[in-house]
């Protein structure tokens, strides 16, 4: 199957039942899927009539109590921003696959990029975290947004899968795994009394348990700054408490978020850094390059948000330079630089979009970082 | 009056030989939307802006190093074609009033499908159309989103299997009637609203001069066949074009500040839509009974639309 059916049969493998969409190449795909499995298995697809939509809808509906998302490309991902900020405000559980073409604007629809990088971190007003993840196969279409959901259910926020054009449309072996092979998570639900429960009040982790509507208990959401009860709350010290918790409860957990897949790390000296489709070119190029006697190693990115800093910290004093493949004028350097932190060069092997990136781009970067003097 | 009505409508002489649509585009054979738009550049002259919102007509009429177009021309994002429109008439006129450019009167155009009329746009048509601003948004409706692989559209009648509302043992396609969006803009109260199909280019033609000529807002909302995404073949756009308006499914009207008047081409008594399911292969899958509670829809519309045009007739009748 493909990575967009990919993505909707590993949503329906975490529980997913609902689904507000808006075709948009290349994401249309997703959107077909759940329309056609969807009723089969009692869910509910809607189709929205903008992106602005479909994201409110898929929060009204996690709120409602069911696991939801919606996917989209460039254009539908800037329609959203608003309403994913509402998303990170109120703490709503949802999953948003963004199937990445080439911008700004109209840009290249039927074509690859990987663009959204840092609208994905940055692009909602206000200070926030978010957790990205990014697959780079049909098989970690399915697997990641399992994951995704189980992310977002923990810690109450929408997760995004930043996919690509040629992920989403390219065609591979993907494994289901039986029912009870895969790892599920749910919101946390309240243990107390309706009287004593408050919507916001968070448990040690600085998570709060989650009553759906209809459930009995009071709650108010509002995309005001708000206190525990969720009631607007229109001063400094509430918005520094309520932002403190937001922003704590995905940095304070960074390290049991953040998966990297490594290879040929131990003894690398020129280390290759990439994430989605760029990453299978550079798992070529690092493979080229250990056949040409060169010491690559390759850091792929399953989360992109939040960054491993802490990994590439630690690993960059004992090399001779970093290299971060991706396609983009450079978005993801830029966080590779300040997690460097001048401990070695940092250099970017990049397109704009339209093509992914050729292996012999990157060997070459690589080799040329090899030979430098240390 | 019907005399000199008629005159007009039988005058194919006089009709643009100018072509501001050139040949050589990359729409689909057989495709009704680009002949809709070919008329309407005929109609409406040289002397036109065009904001195109993205859809099928975007794509095969402009990409590098061609376009297809022979007036001024700009292709801007889903959701604001009438945003952009209203923009550019608002612009040129404040140009015209301090003189920096000459003195003759531009007509400025949105268009864009379904999708961008009825869905993404809607909130921009809406604004454009209650602001006022002396412009023509014109609808092509080919009944889905067809240029990004046929998906459903508030403007895919009841019925249709589509991608995202597909026919199966469960569903019988599109399960919500099509959006009535000439009837959404009469209530904008503007001064002129009518349906047109490039299987009527005279009347087509016609009704496209007509909001020309009138200061204001106007909307004409077109049916456009799309064999592609109607699963028939690549001949027929224009006689289901015909069969579409011969069985009241999408009837010609016009709309004059308030005033409705059924077109001359109207039949006086119309088909069962069966023979304008028939070609089609989204209706492919529809049971007799499911096909009488359609017709009996669209029974009940036309008569009401016939009794507008009885009691709310035009002006100049």
């Amino acid at each position: 199957m493909n990575g967009d059916e990919a993505c909707c049969e590993g949503a329906l493998a975490a529980g997913c039942r609902f689904f507000a969409g808006y075709p948009i190449t290349p994401a249309t795909e997703v959107a077909e899927s759940m329309s056609r499995r969807l009723p089969e298995i009692g869910g509910i697809y809607i189709q929205m009539e903008d992106e602005i939509a479909s994201m409110a809808a898929i929060l009204g509906a996690s709120w409602g109590g069911v696991k939801s998302m919606t996917s989209t490309s460039g254009p539908g991902f800037s329609l959203m921003m608003e309403n994913i900020g509402l998303g990170l405000c109120t703490e709503t559980p949802c999953v948003v696959c963004n199937v990445q073409r080439a911008g700004p604007s109209t840009g290249l629809p039927t074509l690859v990029a990987q663009g959204d990088m840092m609208q994905a971190r940055w692009g909602s007003h206000g200070h926030y975290e978010i957790i990205a993840l990014s697959p780079s196969s049909p098989q970690e279409m399915f697997d990641f947004t399992i994951r995704a959901f189980n992310l977002s259910e923990y810690y109450r926020l929408p997760v995004i899968i930043l996919a690509d054009e040629t992920i989403g449309h390219m065609n591979e072996r993907v494994i289901i795994p039986q029912e009870e092979d895969i790892e599920i998570v749910n919101r946390r639900k309240p243990t107390v009394s309706r009287e004593d429960y408050l919507p916001y009040e968070a448990d040690a982790d600085g998570i709060a348990p989650m009553a759906n509507c209809g459930d009995g208990y009071r709650i108010h959401v509002t995309g005001l700054t708000h206190d525990d009860r969720g009631y607007p709350a229109m001063d400094a010290k509430a918005q520094e408490k309520m932002i403190t918790r937001l922003v704590d409860k995905i940095r304070k957990n960074r390290d049991k978020i953040i998966r990297t897949q490594n290879l040929y790390l131990d003894d690398a000296e020129v280390v290759v850094v990439s994430y989605g489709i760029s990453a299978r070119s550079a798992m070529q190029a690092v493979r080229d390059a250990r056949g040409e006697g060169i010491k690559a190693g390759l850091i792929k990115l399953d989360t992109v948000w939040p960054f491993p800093e802490e990994l590439i910290r630690g690993v960059a004093p004992r090399l001779k330079a970093m290299i971060m493949a991706e396609i983009n004028g450079g978005q993801m350097v830029l966080e590779l630089e300040r997690a460097a932190c001048g401990a070695c060069p940092v250099s970017l092997v990049s397109n704009f979009g339209g093509a992914i990136l050729h292996p012999g781009l990157i060997l070459n970067a690589v080799a040329k970082a090899a030979k430098e003097k240390p | 009056m019907n005399i000199v009505e008629n005159f007009d409508l039988f005058a194919p002489r006089l009709i643009n030989k100018q072509e501001l649509l050139s040949s050589g585009h990359r729409a689909c054979s057989g495709c009704a939307e680009v002949l809709a738009v070919r008329l309407m550049c005929k109609a409406l002259g040289e002397n036109t802006v065009i904001a195109s919102a993205t859809g099928c007509m975007e794509i095969v009429s402009s990409m590098f190093p061609t376009t297809a177009w022979q007036v001024p021309w700009i292709h801007v994002a889903f959701e604001n074609a009438a945003s952009v429109a209203s923009g550019i008439e608002a612009g040129l006129k404040a140009l015209r009033k301090k003189g920096r450019i000459d003195d003759r009167y531009i007509k400025v155009v949105g268009m864009g499908g379904d999708g961008a009329t009825m869905d993404i746009g809607f909130q921009a048509l809406s604004g454009a159309m209650e602001r006022g601003h002396d412009m023509i948004f014109v609808c092509f409706d080919n009944e889905a989103y067809m240029n990004t692989g046929i998906q459903r559209s508030s403007g895919t009648p009841m019925g249709a299997s589509t991608t995202t509302a597909p026919a199966g043992k469960v569903s019988m396609g599109q399960k919500t009637w099509k959006k009535n969006m000439p009837e959404i803009m009469v209530a904008h109260e503007i001064p002129y609203v009518a349906t047109v199909c490039p299987s009527y280019p005279l009347d087509f033609i016609r009704k496209i001069e007509k909001a020309k000529s009138i200061k204001g807002p106007s909307y004409i909302h077109c049916f456009s066949m799309c064999p592609t995404g109607w699963r028939s073949p690549s001949h027929t756009a224009v006689s289901i074009g015909r069969l579409a308006v011969e069985t009241g499914v999408f009837p010609l009207f016009e709309v004059e500040h308030g005033h409705y008047r059924l077109s001359p081409d109207m039949p006086k008594k119309l088909k069962p839509i069966k023979d304008y399911f028939k070609p089609q292969g989204r209706f492919r899958h529809l049971t007799p009974d499911e096909i009488e509670v359609i017709q009996e829809r669209v029974t009940v519309e036309f008569r009401k639309l016939a009794e507008k045009a009885k009691f709310l007739k035009t002006g100049n009748e």
